[in-house]
Protein backbone atom coordinates (compact mmCIF):
# COMPACT_ATOMS: atom_id res chain seq x y z
CA UNK A 1 0.00 0.00 0.00
CA UNK A 2 2.94 2.48 1.26
CA UNK A 3 4.34 1.19 -1.68
CA UNK A 4 1.90 2.32 -4.18
CA UNK A 5 1.59 5.99 -2.65
CA UNK A 6 4.97 6.58 -2.72
CA UNK A 7 4.99 4.95 -6.74
CA UNK A 8 1.75 7.35 -7.42
CA UNK A 9 3.60 10.49 -5.79
CA UNK A 10 6.37 10.13 -7.68
CA UNK A 11 5.32 9.94 -10.87
CA UNK A 12 2.59 12.50 -10.24
CA UNK A 13 5.60 15.24 -9.44
CA UNK A 14 7.16 14.28 -12.17
CA UNK A 15 4.67 14.61 -14.63
CA UNK A 16 4.21 18.26 -13.18
CA UNK A 17 8.17 18.85 -13.14
CA UNK A 18 7.86 17.43 -17.41
CA UNK A 19 5.17 19.55 -18.00
CA UNK A 20 7.22 22.41 -17.74
CA UNK A 21 9.76 21.19 -20.80
CA UNK A 22 6.47 20.11 -22.66
CA UNK A 23 5.27 23.95 -22.58
CA UNK A 24 8.49 25.29 -23.62
CA UNK A 25 8.76 22.66 -26.47
CA UNK A 26 5.01 23.77 -27.40
CA UNK A 27 5.52 27.42 -27.17
CA UNK A 28 8.78 26.66 -29.74
CA UNK A 29 6.71 24.98 -32.08
CA UNK A 30 3.55 27.18 -32.09
CA UNK A 31 6.24 30.74 -32.65
CA UNK A 32 8.13 28.34 -35.37
CA UNK A 33 4.87 27.23 -37.46
CA UNK A 34 3.21 30.32 -37.28
CA UNK A 35 6.69 32.27 -38.49
CA UNK A 36 6.81 29.84 -41.04
CA UNK A 37 5.09 31.75 -43.89
CA UNK A 38 7.15 34.98 -43.09
CA UNK A 39 10.69 32.93 -42.86
CA UNK A 40 9.79 31.30 -45.93
CA UNK A 41 8.82 34.62 -47.97
CA UNK A 42 11.59 36.91 -46.51
CA UNK A 43 14.21 34.33 -45.18
CA UNK A 44 16.94 35.83 -42.59
CA UNK A 45 16.95 39.22 -45.00
CA UNK A 46 13.87 39.84 -42.39
CA UNK A 47 16.39 40.59 -39.46
CA UNK A 48 18.53 43.36 -42.07
CA UNK A 49 15.28 44.56 -44.00
CA UNK A 50 14.05 48.01 -42.28
CA UNK A 51 11.05 48.38 -44.63
CA UNK A 52 7.87 47.81 -42.65
CA UNK A 53 4.92 48.28 -45.23
CA UNK A 54 1.71 46.15 -44.47
CA UNK A 55 -0.38 47.52 -47.67
CA UNK A 56 2.43 46.56 -50.10
CA UNK A 57 3.07 43.10 -48.06
CA UNK A 58 6.69 43.63 -47.57
CA UNK A 59 7.69 43.16 -43.84
CA UNK A 60 11.51 43.97 -42.27
CA UNK A 61 11.78 43.29 -39.19
CA UNK A 62 14.92 45.48 -38.49
CA UNK A 63 13.51 48.60 -37.01
CA UNK A 64 12.04 46.59 -33.73
CA UNK A 65 15.13 44.70 -34.05
CA UNK A 66 16.91 47.46 -33.48
CA UNK A 67 14.79 49.29 -31.29
CA UNK A 68 14.64 46.52 -28.83
CA UNK A 69 18.56 46.36 -29.17
CA UNK A 70 19.28 50.38 -28.78
CA UNK A 71 16.52 50.99 -25.57
CA UNK A 72 18.24 48.16 -23.77
CA UNK A 73 21.12 49.41 -24.03
CA UNK A 74 20.63 52.94 -23.16
CA UNK A 75 18.97 51.38 -20.36
CA UNK A 76 21.59 49.08 -19.39
CA UNK A 77 23.85 52.41 -20.01
CA UNK A 78 22.29 54.40 -17.51
CA UNK A 79 21.10 51.53 -14.62
CA UNK A 80 24.60 49.65 -14.37
CA UNK A 81 26.47 52.01 -12.51
CA UNK A 82 23.40 53.68 -9.90
CA UNK A 83 22.77 50.24 -9.48
CA UNK A 84 26.18 49.22 -8.45
CA UNK A 85 26.59 52.21 -6.67
CA UNK A 86 23.54 51.61 -4.64
CA UNK A 87 24.58 48.34 -3.64
CA UNK A 88 28.35 49.00 -2.75
CA UNK A 89 26.90 52.11 -0.30
CA UNK A 90 23.86 49.32 1.13
CA UNK A 91 26.42 46.52 1.57
CA UNK A 92 29.72 48.46 2.54
CA UNK A 93 29.19 51.65 3.80
CA UNK A 94 25.43 52.48 4.97
CA UNK A 95 24.79 52.39 8.68
CA UNK A 96 22.37 49.51 9.32
CA UNK A 97 19.62 52.06 10.34
CA UNK A 98 19.77 53.62 7.10
CA UNK A 99 20.50 50.29 4.83
CA UNK A 100 17.12 48.34 6.03
CA UNK A 101 14.72 50.81 5.28
CA UNK A 102 16.63 52.15 1.88
CA UNK A 103 17.45 47.80 0.96
CA UNK A 104 12.81 47.72 2.07
CA UNK A 105 12.45 50.31 -0.34
CA UNK A 106 14.44 49.10 -3.60
CA UNK A 107 12.65 45.66 -3.05
CA UNK A 108 9.46 46.96 -3.37
CA UNK A 109 10.01 49.14 -6.25
CA UNK A 110 11.20 46.01 -8.15
CA UNK A 111 7.53 44.85 -7.59
CA UNK A 112 5.77 47.98 -8.87
CA UNK A 113 3.43 46.35 -12.44
CA UNK A 114 5.63 47.77 -15.32
CA UNK A 115 2.07 49.86 -17.45
CA UNK A 116 2.99 52.06 -13.76
CA UNK A 117 6.00 53.69 -15.06
CA UNK A 118 4.65 53.21 -18.62
CA UNK A 119 1.93 55.54 -17.53
CA UNK A 120 4.47 57.97 -15.57
CA UNK A 121 7.09 58.07 -18.55
CA UNK A 122 3.78 59.03 -20.65
CA UNK A 123 2.04 61.71 -18.69
CA UNK A 124 4.96 62.62 -16.84
CA UNK A 125 8.55 62.20 -17.89
CA UNK A 126 7.47 62.75 -21.73
CA UNK A 127 6.17 66.51 -21.17
CA UNK A 128 9.68 67.27 -19.54
CA UNK A 129 11.30 65.43 -22.45
CA UNK A 130 9.85 67.35 -24.62
CA UNK A 131 10.62 70.48 -22.98
CA UNK A 132 14.74 69.47 -22.91
CA UNK A 133 15.30 68.25 -26.21
CA UNK A 134 11.85 69.06 -28.64
CA UNK A 135 9.68 66.49 -30.44
CA UNK A 136 7.19 65.04 -29.03
CA UNK A 137 9.05 63.67 -26.37
CA UNK A 138 8.60 59.63 -27.16
CA UNK A 139 11.45 57.88 -28.76
CA UNK A 140 14.58 55.74 -27.67
CA UNK A 141 16.00 57.97 -25.31
CA UNK A 142 12.48 57.90 -23.43
CA UNK A 143 11.91 54.30 -23.37
CA UNK A 144 15.78 53.75 -22.63
CA UNK A 145 15.22 56.27 -19.17
CA UNK A 146 11.79 54.96 -18.20
CA UNK A 147 13.36 51.14 -18.09
CA UNK A 148 16.51 52.21 -16.76
CA UNK A 149 14.12 53.34 -13.80
CA UNK A 150 12.25 49.89 -14.18
CA UNK A 151 15.47 47.49 -14.23
CA UNK A 152 17.38 49.62 -11.39
CA UNK A 153 15.89 48.85 -8.13
CA UNK A 154 16.15 44.49 -9.25
CA UNK A 155 19.55 45.47 -10.45
CA UNK A 156 20.28 47.14 -6.92
CA UNK A 157 19.21 44.63 -5.00
CA UNK A 158 20.87 41.55 -6.57
CA UNK A 159 23.99 43.16 -6.62
CA UNK A 160 23.63 44.11 -2.96
CA UNK A 161 23.01 40.26 -2.36
CA UNK A 162 26.06 39.36 -4.33
CA UNK A 163 28.13 42.00 -2.69
CA UNK A 164 27.02 40.73 0.72
CA UNK A 165 28.53 37.21 0.37
CA UNK A 166 31.64 38.63 0.72
CA UNK A 167 33.10 36.82 3.89
CA UNK A 168 34.02 39.52 6.59
CA UNK A 169 37.16 37.31 7.40
CA UNK A 170 37.87 38.10 3.76
CA UNK A 171 37.29 41.97 4.08
CA UNK A 172 39.03 42.08 7.51
CA UNK A 173 42.30 40.34 6.01
CA UNK A 174 42.08 43.36 3.12
CA UNK A 175 41.69 45.63 6.44
CA UNK A 176 44.14 43.98 8.35
CA UNK A 177 46.78 44.83 5.50
CA UNK A 178 46.11 48.44 6.01
CA UNK A 179 43.61 48.46 3.28
CA UNK A 180 40.85 51.55 3.25
CA UNK A 181 37.57 51.09 2.80
CA UNK A 182 37.37 52.11 -0.84
CA UNK A 183 40.85 50.05 -1.34
CA UNK A 184 38.91 46.36 0.30
CA UNK A 185 35.93 47.62 -2.35
CA UNK A 186 37.67 47.66 -5.06
CA UNK A 187 40.17 45.10 -5.00
CA UNK A 188 38.27 42.35 -2.45
CA UNK A 189 34.77 42.69 -2.61
CA UNK A 190 34.16 43.61 -6.48
CA UNK A 191 36.40 40.81 -7.58
CA UNK A 192 34.91 38.58 -5.61
CA UNK A 193 31.60 39.16 -6.70
CA UNK A 194 32.28 40.08 -9.76
CA UNK A 195 30.30 37.06 -11.83
CA UNK A 196 27.50 37.90 -9.37
CA UNK A 197 27.51 41.39 -10.58
CA UNK A 198 27.58 40.27 -14.12
CA UNK A 199 24.95 38.21 -13.56
CA UNK A 200 22.79 40.87 -12.23
CA UNK A 201 23.33 42.65 -15.30
CA UNK A 202 22.39 39.95 -17.67
CA UNK A 203 19.54 39.63 -15.95
CA UNK A 204 18.18 42.78 -15.63
CA UNK A 205 19.07 43.24 -19.67
CA UNK A 206 16.60 39.95 -19.79
CA UNK A 207 13.88 41.83 -18.68
CA UNK A 208 14.69 45.15 -20.65
CA UNK A 209 14.74 43.38 -23.36
CA UNK A 210 11.32 41.89 -23.17
CA UNK A 211 9.54 44.56 -21.23
CA UNK A 212 6.53 45.60 -23.14
CA UNK A 213 3.93 47.68 -21.11
CA UNK A 214 6.50 50.32 -19.92
CA UNK A 215 7.87 51.04 -23.12
CA UNK A 216 4.77 50.76 -25.13
CA UNK A 217 3.54 54.46 -24.07
CA UNK A 218 6.46 56.31 -24.41
CA UNK A 219 8.20 54.84 -27.44
CA UNK A 220 6.23 56.94 -30.08
CA UNK A 221 5.39 53.45 -32.13
CA UNK A 222 6.92 54.88 -35.64
CA UNK A 223 8.11 52.08 -37.67
CA UNK A 224 11.29 53.17 -38.81
CA UNK A 225 15.13 53.06 -37.79
CA UNK A 226 15.34 56.66 -36.24
CA UNK A 227 18.33 58.72 -37.41
CA UNK A 228 18.16 59.86 -33.42
CA UNK A 229 17.55 58.45 -30.36
CA UNK A 230 15.82 61.57 -29.50
CA UNK A 231 12.78 60.51 -32.38
CA UNK A 232 9.88 57.83 -31.92
CA UNK A 233 10.93 54.04 -33.02
CA UNK A 234 8.97 50.98 -31.87
CA UNK A 235 10.92 47.79 -30.28
CA UNK A 236 9.53 43.81 -30.77
CA UNK A 237 7.19 43.68 -27.71
CA UNK A 238 5.84 47.27 -29.21
CA UNK A 239 4.87 45.96 -32.12
CA UNK A 240 3.49 43.54 -31.35
CA UNK A 241 1.25 44.36 -28.22
CA UNK A 242 -0.08 47.48 -31.03
CA UNK A 243 0.02 45.23 -34.33
CA UNK A 244 -1.69 41.66 -33.78
CA UNK A 245 -5.34 43.54 -33.94
CA UNK A 246 -4.50 45.33 -37.49
CA UNK A 247 -2.78 42.12 -39.32
CA UNK A 248 -5.52 41.51 -41.77
CA UNK A 249 -3.29 39.85 -43.95
CA UNK A 250 -1.94 36.28 -43.23
CA UNK A 251 1.82 37.34 -44.11
CA UNK A 252 1.56 40.30 -42.36
CA UNK A 253 0.02 37.97 -38.84
CA UNK A 254 3.14 35.25 -39.77
CA UNK A 255 5.78 37.85 -40.07
CA UNK A 256 4.58 39.04 -36.38
CA UNK A 257 5.00 35.75 -34.99
CA UNK A 258 8.37 36.02 -37.10
CA UNK A 259 9.30 38.61 -34.95
CA UNK A 260 7.99 37.14 -31.98
CA UNK A 261 10.47 34.30 -32.29
CA UNK A 262 13.27 36.22 -32.55
CA UNK A 263 12.74 37.78 -29.36
CA UNK A 264 12.27 34.71 -27.52
CA UNK A 265 15.88 33.47 -29.08
CA UNK A 266 17.16 37.14 -27.90
CA UNK A 267 15.70 36.51 -24.39
CA UNK A 268 16.70 32.84 -24.64
CA UNK A 269 20.10 33.82 -24.96
CA UNK A 270 20.25 36.19 -22.61
CA UNK A 271 19.02 34.32 -19.88
CA UNK A 272 21.08 31.20 -20.60
CA UNK A 273 24.34 33.80 -20.50
CA UNK A 274 22.98 34.68 -16.76
CA UNK A 275 22.63 31.01 -15.82
CA UNK A 276 25.77 30.08 -16.97
CA UNK A 277 27.25 33.04 -15.28
CA UNK A 278 25.47 32.13 -11.83
CA UNK A 279 26.75 28.81 -11.87
CA UNK A 280 30.68 29.84 -12.65
CA UNK A 281 29.87 31.85 -9.59
CA UNK A 282 28.64 29.52 -7.32
CA UNK A 283 31.77 27.10 -8.14
CA UNK A 284 34.39 29.73 -7.39
CA UNK A 285 32.85 30.22 -3.99
CA UNK A 286 35.55 28.18 -1.85
CA UNK A 287 36.22 30.44 1.03
CA UNK B 1 44.79 39.79 40.58
CA UNK B 2 46.05 37.89 37.82
CA UNK B 3 49.50 35.95 38.26
CA UNK B 4 51.80 37.10 35.49
CA UNK B 5 55.63 36.30 35.38
CA UNK B 6 58.03 38.40 34.46
CA UNK B 7 58.84 38.93 30.40
CA UNK B 8 62.61 39.77 30.15
CA UNK B 9 62.38 41.18 26.71
CA UNK B 10 61.67 44.54 26.06
CA UNK B 11 57.81 44.93 26.23
CA UNK B 12 56.61 46.13 22.67
CA UNK B 13 53.09 45.90 23.53
CA UNK B 14 51.84 46.53 27.07
CA UNK B 15 48.89 45.97 28.10
CA UNK B 16 46.87 48.33 31.05
CA UNK B 17 44.12 48.57 33.05
CA UNK B 18 42.25 47.46 29.63
CA UNK B 19 38.49 46.31 29.04
CA UNK B 20 36.37 45.43 26.21
CA UNK B 21 32.70 46.11 25.54
CA UNK B 22 30.83 44.50 22.28
CA UNK B 23 28.17 46.82 20.26
CA UNK B 24 24.98 46.97 22.60
CA UNK B 25 26.49 45.62 25.84
CA UNK B 26 27.05 47.02 29.08
CA UNK B 27 29.38 44.10 30.78
CA UNK B 28 33.09 43.89 29.44
CA UNK B 29 33.81 40.94 27.60
CA UNK B 30 37.52 41.55 29.09
CA UNK B 31 37.75 42.65 32.03
CA UNK B 32 40.99 44.74 33.33
CA UNK B 33 43.34 42.75 31.43
CA UNK B 34 47.44 43.66 31.99
CA UNK B 35 49.55 41.99 30.36
CA UNK B 36 53.27 42.37 28.80
CA UNK B 37 54.14 41.14 25.01
CA UNK B 38 57.80 40.67 24.79
CA UNK B 39 59.49 41.70 21.93
CA UNK B 40 60.88 38.99 19.33
CA UNK B 41 58.95 36.49 21.43
CA UNK B 42 55.96 34.25 21.08
CA UNK B 43 53.94 34.86 23.22
CA UNK B 44 50.47 32.20 23.54
CA UNK B 45 46.60 32.92 24.48
CA UNK B 46 45.02 29.87 25.35
CA UNK B 47 41.61 29.07 27.07
CA UNK B 48 38.15 27.52 26.66
CA UNK B 49 35.64 28.96 23.85
CA UNK B 50 34.64 32.32 24.93
CA UNK B 51 37.18 33.08 27.28
CA UNK B 52 38.07 35.99 24.94
CA UNK B 53 41.35 35.28 23.59
CA UNK B 54 40.65 36.07 20.46
CA UNK B 55 38.44 39.49 21.47
CA UNK B 56 41.57 40.44 22.59
CA UNK B 57 43.88 39.42 20.11
CA UNK B 58 41.57 41.87 17.93
CA UNK B 59 41.97 44.32 20.09
CA UNK B 60 45.73 44.48 19.09
CA UNK B 61 45.43 46.03 15.37
CA UNK B 62 41.52 47.44 16.51
CA UNK B 63 39.72 45.62 14.30
CA UNK B 64 36.94 45.94 16.51
CA UNK B 65 36.97 49.09 14.66
CA UNK B 66 35.31 47.73 11.50
CA UNK B 67 32.04 47.28 13.55
CA UNK B 68 30.16 50.07 15.27
CA UNK B 69 30.11 50.53 18.91
CA UNK B 70 32.30 48.63 20.49
CA UNK B 71 34.08 50.41 23.13
CA UNK B 72 37.97 49.91 24.85
CA UNK B 73 38.76 51.07 28.51
CA UNK B 74 42.42 51.10 29.26
CA UNK B 75 45.77 51.26 27.51
CA UNK B 76 47.07 49.33 24.57
CA UNK B 77 50.86 50.67 25.02
CA UNK B 78 52.56 49.89 21.34
CA UNK B 79 55.86 51.57 20.54
CA UNK B 80 55.41 54.14 23.71
CA UNK B 81 52.34 55.39 22.67
CA UNK B 82 48.44 53.88 23.33
CA UNK B 83 46.87 52.98 20.12
CA UNK B 84 43.48 53.51 21.61
CA UNK B 85 43.01 56.94 20.90
CA UNK B 86 41.13 58.55 18.09
CA UNK B 87 43.85 59.74 16.58
CA UNK B 88 45.64 56.67 16.20
CA UNK B 89 46.29 55.66 12.29
CA UNK B 90 44.73 52.61 11.73
CA UNK B 91 45.92 52.06 8.78
CA UNK B 92 49.74 52.63 9.60
CA UNK B 93 48.73 50.80 12.77
CA UNK B 94 47.77 47.68 10.78
CA UNK B 95 50.94 48.02 8.42
CA UNK B 96 52.77 47.53 11.77
CA UNK B 97 50.60 44.54 12.97
CA UNK B 98 49.53 42.04 10.98
CA UNK B 99 47.24 39.07 11.29
CA UNK B 100 45.93 35.56 9.98
CA UNK B 101 43.08 34.92 10.55
CA UNK B 102 41.44 31.10 11.43
CA UNK B 103 40.72 30.25 7.77
CA UNK B 104 43.22 31.45 4.55
CA UNK B 105 42.25 34.03 3.09
CA UNK B 106 43.50 34.74 -0.35
CA UNK B 107 42.21 37.67 -2.03
CA UNK B 108 40.67 36.76 -5.40
CA UNK B 109 44.17 37.72 -7.60
CA UNK B 110 47.40 35.87 -8.20
CA UNK B 111 49.94 34.66 -5.94
CA UNK B 112 52.09 37.60 -6.70
CA UNK B 113 49.89 39.88 -6.56
CA UNK B 114 48.54 38.51 -2.91
CA UNK B 115 52.25 38.99 -2.11
CA UNK B 116 52.53 42.14 -3.36
CA UNK B 117 49.26 43.59 -1.98
CA UNK B 118 50.77 44.80 1.49
CA UNK B 119 53.54 46.41 -0.59
CA UNK B 120 51.39 47.84 -3.31
CA UNK B 121 49.29 49.83 -0.53
CA UNK B 122 52.27 51.02 0.97
CA UNK B 123 53.12 52.72 -2.69
CA UNK B 124 55.85 50.70 -3.64
CA UNK B 125 55.29 50.67 -7.27
CA UNK B 126 59.11 49.56 -8.77
CA UNK B 127 58.97 46.16 -10.68
CA UNK B 128 62.23 44.90 -9.50
CA UNK B 129 61.56 45.83 -6.05
CA UNK B 130 58.20 43.99 -5.71
CA UNK B 131 59.92 40.91 -7.43
CA UNK B 132 62.65 41.07 -4.72
CA UNK B 133 60.27 41.45 -1.89
CA UNK B 134 57.32 38.94 -3.14
CA UNK B 135 60.14 36.14 -3.55
CA UNK B 136 61.83 36.73 -0.49
CA UNK B 137 58.49 37.00 1.44
CA UNK B 138 57.69 33.58 -0.70
CA UNK B 139 60.46 32.09 0.98
CA UNK B 140 60.28 33.42 4.35
CA UNK B 141 57.01 31.61 4.56
CA UNK B 142 58.33 28.18 2.95
CA UNK B 143 56.20 28.48 0.08
CA UNK B 144 58.81 29.66 -3.01
CA UNK B 145 59.79 25.84 -3.91
CA UNK B 146 56.09 25.05 -4.32
CA UNK B 147 54.78 28.16 -6.35
CA UNK B 148 57.94 30.05 -7.33
CA UNK B 149 56.95 28.92 -11.12
CA UNK B 150 53.93 30.16 -10.95
CA UNK B 151 53.01 33.13 -9.38
CA UNK B 152 50.69 33.95 -12.37
CA UNK B 153 48.51 31.56 -11.19
CA UNK B 154 45.21 32.61 -8.33
CA UNK B 155 45.80 32.22 -5.27
CA UNK B 156 42.53 30.94 -4.24
CA UNK B 157 43.99 27.44 -6.52
CA UNK B 158 46.22 26.41 -3.91
CA UNK B 159 45.68 24.02 -1.32
CA UNK B 160 44.72 24.88 2.63
CA UNK B 161 47.96 24.77 3.88
CA UNK B 162 50.02 26.87 1.07
CA UNK B 163 47.00 29.11 1.37
CA UNK B 164 47.53 29.78 4.92
CA UNK B 165 51.46 30.07 3.73
CA UNK B 166 50.43 32.40 1.26
CA UNK B 167 49.01 34.78 3.85
CA UNK B 168 51.48 34.61 5.96
CA UNK B 169 54.08 35.37 3.16
CA UNK B 170 51.58 38.59 2.48
CA UNK B 171 51.35 39.54 5.76
CA UNK B 172 55.67 39.57 6.54
CA UNK B 173 56.10 41.15 3.13
CA UNK B 174 55.00 44.53 4.60
CA UNK B 175 57.95 43.73 7.27
CA UNK B 176 55.69 44.45 10.16
CA UNK B 177 57.14 44.31 14.02
CA UNK B 178 53.88 42.30 15.26
CA UNK B 179 52.16 39.64 13.96
CA UNK B 180 48.68 38.01 15.38
CA UNK B 181 47.82 34.52 14.54
CA UNK B 182 44.07 33.96 15.37
CA UNK B 183 43.83 29.96 15.62
CA UNK B 184 45.48 29.93 12.02
CA UNK B 185 45.88 25.81 11.58
CA UNK B 186 42.53 25.04 12.85
CA UNK B 187 40.96 24.89 9.15
CA UNK B 188 44.26 22.77 8.24
CA UNK B 189 45.28 19.00 8.17
CA UNK B 190 48.18 17.59 10.66
CA UNK B 191 50.60 17.78 8.12
CA UNK B 192 49.74 21.69 7.32
CA UNK B 193 49.70 22.51 10.76
CA UNK B 194 53.01 21.17 11.80
CA UNK B 195 54.37 23.48 8.79
CA UNK B 196 52.65 26.23 10.01
CA UNK B 197 54.52 25.54 13.24
CA UNK B 198 57.95 25.44 12.34
CA UNK B 199 56.96 28.80 10.48
CA UNK B 200 56.08 30.86 13.40
CA UNK B 201 58.81 29.49 15.46
CA UNK B 202 61.28 30.80 12.53
CA UNK B 203 59.71 33.69 12.39
CA UNK B 204 60.02 35.03 16.03
CA UNK B 205 63.11 36.09 15.25
CA UNK B 206 62.42 39.04 13.16
CA UNK B 207 58.84 39.28 14.48
CA UNK B 208 56.73 39.59 17.54
CA UNK B 209 53.78 37.05 17.62
CA UNK B 210 50.70 36.45 19.45
CA UNK B 211 49.09 33.29 18.58
CA UNK B 212 45.49 32.22 19.80
CA UNK B 213 45.03 29.13 19.96
CA UNK B 214 42.51 26.50 21.12
CA UNK B 215 45.19 23.75 21.16
CA UNK B 216 46.76 23.49 24.16
CA UNK B 217 50.27 21.15 22.56
CA UNK B 218 50.17 23.75 19.86
CA UNK B 219 50.35 26.65 22.38
CA UNK B 220 53.39 24.34 24.51
CA UNK B 221 55.09 23.75 21.09
CA UNK B 222 55.42 27.07 19.61
CA UNK B 223 55.23 29.45 22.53
CA UNK B 224 57.95 31.49 25.05
CA UNK B 225 54.93 32.46 27.29
CA UNK B 226 51.57 31.68 27.80
CA UNK B 227 48.63 33.11 28.70
CA UNK B 228 45.56 31.94 30.36
CA UNK B 229 41.95 33.40 29.98
CA UNK B 230 38.92 32.14 31.03
CA UNK B 231 36.03 34.44 31.05
CA UNK B 232 37.08 37.38 29.76
CA UNK B 233 39.87 37.38 33.00
CA UNK B 234 43.39 37.03 32.64
CA UNK B 235 44.00 34.49 34.94
CA UNK B 236 47.87 33.61 34.81
CA UNK B 237 50.46 34.51 32.35
CA UNK B 238 53.62 32.27 32.41
CA UNK B 239 56.57 31.29 30.61
CA UNK B 240 55.06 28.55 28.58
CA UNK B 241 56.73 25.40 30.24
CA UNK B 242 56.59 26.51 34.09
CA UNK B 243 52.91 27.31 32.77
CA UNK B 244 52.31 23.60 31.79
CA UNK B 245 54.19 22.20 34.21
CA UNK B 246 53.86 23.99 37.79
CA UNK B 247 50.86 26.63 37.09
CA UNK B 248 50.35 28.96 39.88
CA UNK B 249 46.30 29.46 39.45
CA UNK B 250 44.35 26.37 40.79
CA UNK B 251 42.07 27.49 37.50
CA UNK B 252 44.98 27.21 34.87
CA UNK B 253 45.76 23.59 36.73
CA UNK B 254 42.12 22.25 36.25
CA UNK B 255 41.96 23.80 32.49
CA UNK B 256 45.67 22.37 31.88
CA UNK B 257 44.91 18.59 33.07
CA UNK B 258 40.84 18.87 31.36
CA UNK B 259 38.80 19.47 34.36
CA UNK B 260 37.12 21.77 32.14
CA UNK B 261 37.24 23.37 28.62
Amino acid sequence: MNRAIDLIFHNTTRFFAISVLIVLVALFAVLFNEAKPAMDAFGLDFVVNSKWAPNMEIFGGFPAIYGSIVSTLIAMLIATPIAIGIAIFLSELAPPWLAVPVGMAIELLAAIPSIIYGMWGLFYLAPILRDIWGGNGLGLMTAGIVLSIMILPFMAAITRDAMKTTPDILKESAYGMGATRWEVLKDVVIPYVKSGIIGSIILALGRAVGETMAVTFVMGNAHKVPDSIFKPATSIPVTLANEFTEADTDLYYSSLFYLALILLLISFTVIATAKFWFLRNLRERRI
Amino acid sequence: MATICEVAQNHIIEVKGFSFYYAGVDSPNLKNINMPIGEGAVTALIGPSGCGKTTLLRCFNRMHDLYPGNRYRGEIVFEGRNILTKKEDLIKLRTRIGMIFQKPTPFPMSIYDNVAYGLRLQGIKSRSELDGRVEQALKDAALWKEVGDRLKESGTALSGGQQQRLCIARAIAVEPDVLLFDEPTSALDPISTQAIEELIIKLKERVTIVIVTHNMQQAARVSDYTAFMYLGDLIEMGVTEELFITPKEEMTEQYITGKFG
